[in-house]
């Protein structure tokens, strides 16, 4: 069947502008279905760094040990505002060995901080479900806390496309 | 507008409304979805749409308006009444002589026989009880009335289908019908089947109605979507469930 | 009040680990949008959620914006003996919803 065609007055179309040079301010270009042009709100983006000093501030001047946690997301995302994640920690959770709590970073969201679980013996088995919001694809980090002063992580890349036809 | 409508269903009194996709290879949005969207929606516990759902369910023993009667006072346990019923909207409504969707008909009920305010479109209450009531229908096939009072406005449906419109000139059909199924913009294109409305669609980060989905559409053609309500965005609505006739529903499904 | 769901066994075995599901019907309005006009739109999140267990807290979680809005949160609790689960949603004003469950130990 053909596509009929009707007279359509032609909308105004919102332009981006030219990125600046500033490192930590950037506007940012999407072309949809090469036509239109749709420019979001300047955002300060968190950057590697700022994830890393949230890091450092949680850990102090410890080392962050790979291992124990095991951080799971899909490596793709259709839709950046709801993305499962899922995070566990292999412990026994006994009183004397237990994990006390898990922080989730990110790299690019407008600021560093997901979340942080306060878990404990109670728990049974250190594991937390969620979803969270990824602006663009990053790199996001848990660091879990054990009792005896420890901290270990792990990590996960995430590429986050956009949806299409949306409201604006 | 008008003018052109009826140019245009002149155009197409003789084109027939078939599907250009073929019946048994009509998919769901489900199956376009990526595997945590599908599991989002499948756990009842974890769906956000169910919040709705859960909120639908308490509106419907609720008595409203001046009349003060609940929807429960006439139509009882909605598990029994409520069967079925949304899997056949839009319907015809012999009073308004033209077919209605399942937002209009509860809020026909909330105005003839409760006595009480519409509720407005995509407002929480509204899609709560959208929501409830489609969820009654869940695994049912979508089964709209196939009665020739109908015929116009299924005509009418089709057309706009195969209307190129908006600075993009694309019609519904180019994307839905010849290109389901290949990417656009880092989703998949699906083939436009209105299974499991009113949804939570993640981009909105709410439950929203099928109306509202496809004002999404023309907006992403850059055309002027549709008013709430208008008789061509029932129409249309109307055309994508009898496209659809025999598919189960699956609402509130999850969807990017 | 939202509309919340939660979901756990309400009977189990003394020492079973069960899994608690909550989701809770809000925005998380992360106050990085802008309205149609250019204005921002206010940050109103939940920014923390507890589990008590007869009194005891035994789970507690920090929100920030880049949690979805409806939060789901899912945590597990030893079934230590029978009685309340309290759960507490508190959001950046300190306005609190709490629901209140049963759980029964066999």
């Amino acid at each position: 069947m053909s596509a009929t065609t009707r007279p359509q007055p032609l909308l105004s179309v919102e332009e981006g502008g030219e990125s600046d040079s500033s490192p930590t301010r950037r506007r940012i270009l999407l072309v949809t279905a090469g036509a239109g042009l749709v420019s979001l709100a300047p955002v300060v983006r968190a950057t590697e760094d700022a994830m890393a000093e949230a890091i450092r501030d949680l850990i102090g001047e410890g080392p962050l040990k790979p291992g124990k946690v095991k951080l799971e997301l899909p490596s793709i995302v259709e839709n950046g505002n709801t993305v499962p994640l899922t995070v566990s920690v292999e412990s026994p959770m006994t009183e004397a060995d237990h994990v006390e709590s898990i922080h989730v970073f990110n790299q690019k969201n407008p600021q560093p901080y997901v979340a942080a679980f306060h878990l404990g013996p109670r728990a049974g088995k250190a594991g937390v479900v969620t979803r969270i919001r990824l602006a663009d694809s990053q790199r996001v980090v848990a660091v879990a806390r054990l009792a005896d002063g420890s901290f270990w992580s792990d990590s996960a890349d995430v590429i986050v496309t956009l949806a299409a036809c949306t409201e604006q | 507008m008008r003018a052109l409508l009826a140019a245009g269903l002149a155009l197409a009194a003789a084109a027939a409304v078939e599907a250009e996709v073929v019946p048994d290879a009509r998919r769901p949005g489900y199956d376009f979805a990526s595997p945590e969207i599908r599991a989002m929606q499948d756990d009842e516990t974890t769906n956000p749409g169910m919040l709705w759902v859960s909120q639908g369910e308490s509106l419907w023993s609720k008595k409203a308006g001046a009349a003060a009667v609940s929807c429960e006072d006439c139509h009882g346990d909605a598990r029994a009444s409520m069967k079925g019923a949304a899997a056949r909207y839009p319907a015809f409504d012999a009073v308004l002589a033209r077919p209605i969707d399942l937002e209009q008909r509860i809020n026909r009920c909330r105005t003839e026989h409760q006595r009480a305010e519409p509720l407005g479109w995509e407002s929480d209450d509204l899609l709560a009880l959208t929501a409830f009531v489609a969820r009654q229908s869940h695994g049912l096939p979508i089964a709209v009335s196939a009665g020739p009072e109908l015929r116009p406005f299924l005509d009418l449906g089709g057309e706009l289908f195969s209307l190129r419109e908006g600075q993009l000139n694309l019609a519904c059909s180019q994307c839905h019908d010849d290109n389901w199924g290949k990417s656009l913009a880092g989703n998949v294109i699906p083939q436009g089947h209105p299974t499991g409305y009113p949804v939570y669609r993640l981009e909105w980060q709410s439950l929203g109605s099928l109306q509202r989905r496809l004002r999404n559409c023309m907006t992403g053609v850059r055309a002027e979507p549709f008013d709430y309500g208008a008789p061509e965005a029932v129409a249309l609505e109307l055309y994508l469930m009898e496209r659809a006739r025999g598919m189960p529903m699956d609402a509130p499904a999850v969807r990017p | 009040m939202a509309r919340v769901l939660i979901n756990f066994p309400q009977r189990a075995k003394r020492g079973e680990i069960i899994e608690i599901k909550t989701l809770i019907q809000h925005p998380m309005e992360t106050g990085y949008r802008v309205d149609n006009r250019g204005a921002k739109i206010p940050r109103d999140i939940i920014s923390r959620f507890t589990c008590a267990y007869n009194g005891d807290e035994v789970f507690r979680a920090e929100l920030f914006p880049a949690i979805s809005a409806n939060p789901f949160i899912a945590f597990s609790t030893v079934a230590t003996e029978s009685g309340e689960l309290v759960f507490s949603w508190t959001d950046d004003n300190g306005q609190m919803q709490t629901e209140i469950r049963q759980i029964t130990i066999e």
